[in-house]
């Protein structure tokens, strides 16, 4: 087959985010014995919610492992693992039970390294399904990613799209740091464009999504493809929103945000974690605190999740966690207070 | 061996040749040297964060670590001056480390508390209680992976034994058939609440057959007693059969820390416990066996203390870390 055929193959090929996340890991089994997955259900059984699928048939039962209910034990042994010249790949079936695996990732992982002087260093990938959407009620739909964001040591990445959770699972295995990739749940059907080969998405690097002139709109995980959905009502408005696509929280590509408020002089920044003390507060204070801040037109805007715990009943749910009508509501607010 | 030992020799102790007992009391002088020279230091102000000393325990370092090959790898706590050093590490480099000097094991970032030696295979000590528990399930992972031979040895206090690392380390160490052997220092106090109030079986022994592995109770200042388990179960570790579980009755006879002011057990109990001193013991029935003189047990703790001084003093005129290298070794490149 000629290469341009190849390509032209290449391109229409649409994978579900938990299909792509899953030909990562095959892929990076393929090209290196020293990864091996591990977890809750991870092997006949397909994963809680089928990302690892057939990989137990294709690898064996030594290389994708399936663990006791023991989320403090199973990150320890990740990080036992990954000191020791493995790549281990774990996974915690639901980020709400990472609260169980706190001392391992927090304690051990994130500051080994450092502790050490620098003479070891803990390459291990953690995947947690998180957030809310599916009625699992609260202790199976949080988004817990800001609290490891606050821990000099992690690395922590929300891919929104089937083509980065591949791409940045790929350059998570192979980064030499500890790294926390929180995958939204409903986003494991969302389907979209993934190459076949093995690609790597840089971390710490955000994508700009659709560009505009009047508002950025910032947003992360899952609340990055309701921005592009309320971007493209925004537009019929005759508002020009910007979408970046934060993609890695630690590190933070704050390069990205400000030459995009520099250029639209407003910002509201969407994430489904709890507003308060949120990625939000972090990447406002940033704008502050630089020399951005005289370019704004207009206060900064966060939407975040609710102050309380995920709700049960479907309705109450979805008002606990930003919505597209909320995201085009705040965004048309902010750019018409300084037309009035 | 010397020509003119008596018999009736424990062949636990018969089983160590002259040269291994020596090298087992040399390191456990250092350990003693070491922590005595850390107290003085601190009471010198030499040091600024806070130290646990293990004087009294050095048995139960040395003992379970002597079977082990040049190889095999330990995680150690934060009790863990003596693990490091019965596993060969350099008194001056934990010194330097201890004073926070950028020569140091750690380069100063760790401290006390944090003392490694990854390429020695000392995994390092661990400020939390049970911290390197699931930690060693890895190892043995990785060991089984990549099908090297080697043990994973992981120490532990008895208040590690309540924590939930431990029951889930154990378990999944044992359905693994991992290589690892896990050491319980059972020094009778965690902090200040004594096992008998903590636990509810009698020994931490007991609970290895919940996880279906062989659980030895020993007398911890013991060093020829403790060597002959460890060697067993490193046997049973590294021929595939899985982990075991090793606990050494011992005591720490200082306090937990520097903040401690012994209010939870009493001077006779104390008393008591440095009567069954693991170094004069040994030394005791080495004499007792004709196996070593008097002034040659003399030497060797001569020379660990000359060791010890000249490690101190090395520390002392090392560099302090540059503050603009405060966030170098967050993350690796």
């Amino acid at each position: 087959m000629p290469s341009d055929t190849l390509e032209a193959v290449s391109e229409i090929r649409e994978l579900s985010y938990a299909e792509a996340v899953r030909e990562a890991l095959g892929q990076a089994m393929e090209a290196d014995e020293r990864v091996f997955l591990f977890g809750e259900d991870v092997g006949v059984y397909g994963g809680a919610f089928g990302v690892s699928g057939d990989l137990v048939h294709r690898f064996g039962k030594e290389r994708v492992i399936d663990t006791p209910i023991s989320e403090l034990g199973i990150a320890g042994a990740a990080v036992g693992a990954a000191i020791t010249g493995m790549r281990p790949v774990l996974e915690i079936q639901f980020s709400d039970f990472v609260t169980l695996a706190m001392e391992q990732l927090v304690n051990q992982a994130a500051k080994i390294r450092f502790m050490f002087g620098g003479k070891a260093s803990v390459p291990m990938v953690v995947r947690l399904p998180g957030g809310s959407g599916t009625g699992a009620a609260a202790q199976h739909s949080q988004s817990l990613e800001a609290w490891f964001a606050h821990v000099p040591g992690l690395k922590v990445l929300q891919p929104s799209t089937p083509h980065d959770a591949k791409g940045m699972l790929l350059a998570a295995i192979d980064d030499p740091n500890p790294v926390l990739i929180f995958e939204h749940k409903l986003l494991y059907k969302t389907k979209g464009h993934v190459p076949a080969e093995a690609y790597r998405v840089p971390i710490g690097q955000a994508a700009i999504r659709r560009e505009g002139s009047d508002i950025t709109i910032v947003g992360s995980s899952i609340m990055a493809r309701k921005a592009e959905a309320a971007a493209e009502r925004l537009a019929t408005d005759g508002i020009s929103a910007e979408v970046i696509d934060l993609r890695s929280i630690r590190p933070i590509d704050f390069t990205t945000i400000a030459e995009s408020v520099r250029k639209t002089h407003r910002l509201l920044v969407v994430y489904e974690g709890v507003k308060t003390m949120g990625i939000g507060a972090e990447i406002s204070a940033m704008i502050a605190e630089s020399e951005v801040f005289d370019f704004l037109d207009a206060p900064i805007v966060r939407l975040g999740g609710a102050d309380a715990p995920i709700p049960y009943n479907p309705v109450l749910e979805k008002a606990a966690v930003p919505q597209e009508d909320d995201i085009v509501a705040a965004a048309t607010n902010l750019v018409r207070r300084g037309e009035a | 061996m010397s020509a003119h030992q008596k018999p009736n020799q424990r062949p636990e102790l018969a089983a160590l040749d002259d040269a291994t007992v020596a090298r087992a009391l040399t390191r456990m002088h250092l350990i003693r040297k070491f922590e005595e020279a850390a107290e003085a230091s601190y009471m010198r102000g030499l040091i600024h964060g806070t130290m646990h000393l293990s004087i009294g325990q050095e048995a139960s370092a040395v003992g379970t670590t002597l079977p082990l090959e040049a190889h095999d790898y330990i995680l150690s706590t934060h009790r863990g001056h003596g693990h490091c050093i019965a596993r060969g590490a350099e008194p001056k480099l934990m010194f330097a480390e201890f004073f926070g000097k950028e020569t140091g094991y750690c380069k100063g970032r760790g401290g006390s508390m944090h003392i490694a030696d990854v390429e020695g295979g000392n995994l390092g000590a661990n400020g939390i209680v049970g911290g390197g528990l699931p930690i060693a399930v890895g190892v043995g992972m990785s060991i089984k992976a990549q099908k090297n031979g080697r043990v994973c040895m992981v120490f532990f206090g008895d208040g590690a034994s309540n924590e939930g690392a431990f029951h889930e380390a154990l378990n999944m160490a044992s359905i693994w058939k991992l290589p690892v052997v896990f050491v319980c220092e059972n020094n009778k106090y965690g902090m200040s609440m004594d096992i008998g109030r903590a636990m509810a079986v009698p020994n931490v022994a007991d609970r290895a057959s919940a996880y279906g592995m062989p659980g030895h109770c020993l007398d911890g200042n013991d060093l020829a007693g403790v060597a002959a388990v460890a060697k067993q179960a490193i046997a049973r570790a590294r021929s595939g059969e899985g982990p075991s579980l090793i606990e050494c009755k011992t005591y720490r006879w200082r306090g937990h820390s520097k903040s401690d002011r012994n209010l939870y057990r009493s001077k006779e109990e104390i008393e008591e416990w440095r009567n069954q001193d693991p170094i004069r013991r040994l030394e005791d029935e080495l004499k007792a066996h004709d196996r070593f003189d008097a002034a040659a047990l003399m030497k060797l703790e001569e020379d660990a203390q000359r060791e010890i001084d000249a490690a101190v003093e090395f520390a002392r005129t090392c560099p302090d870390p540059d503050p603009k290298d405060l966030t170098r070794d967050v993350y690796a490149l």
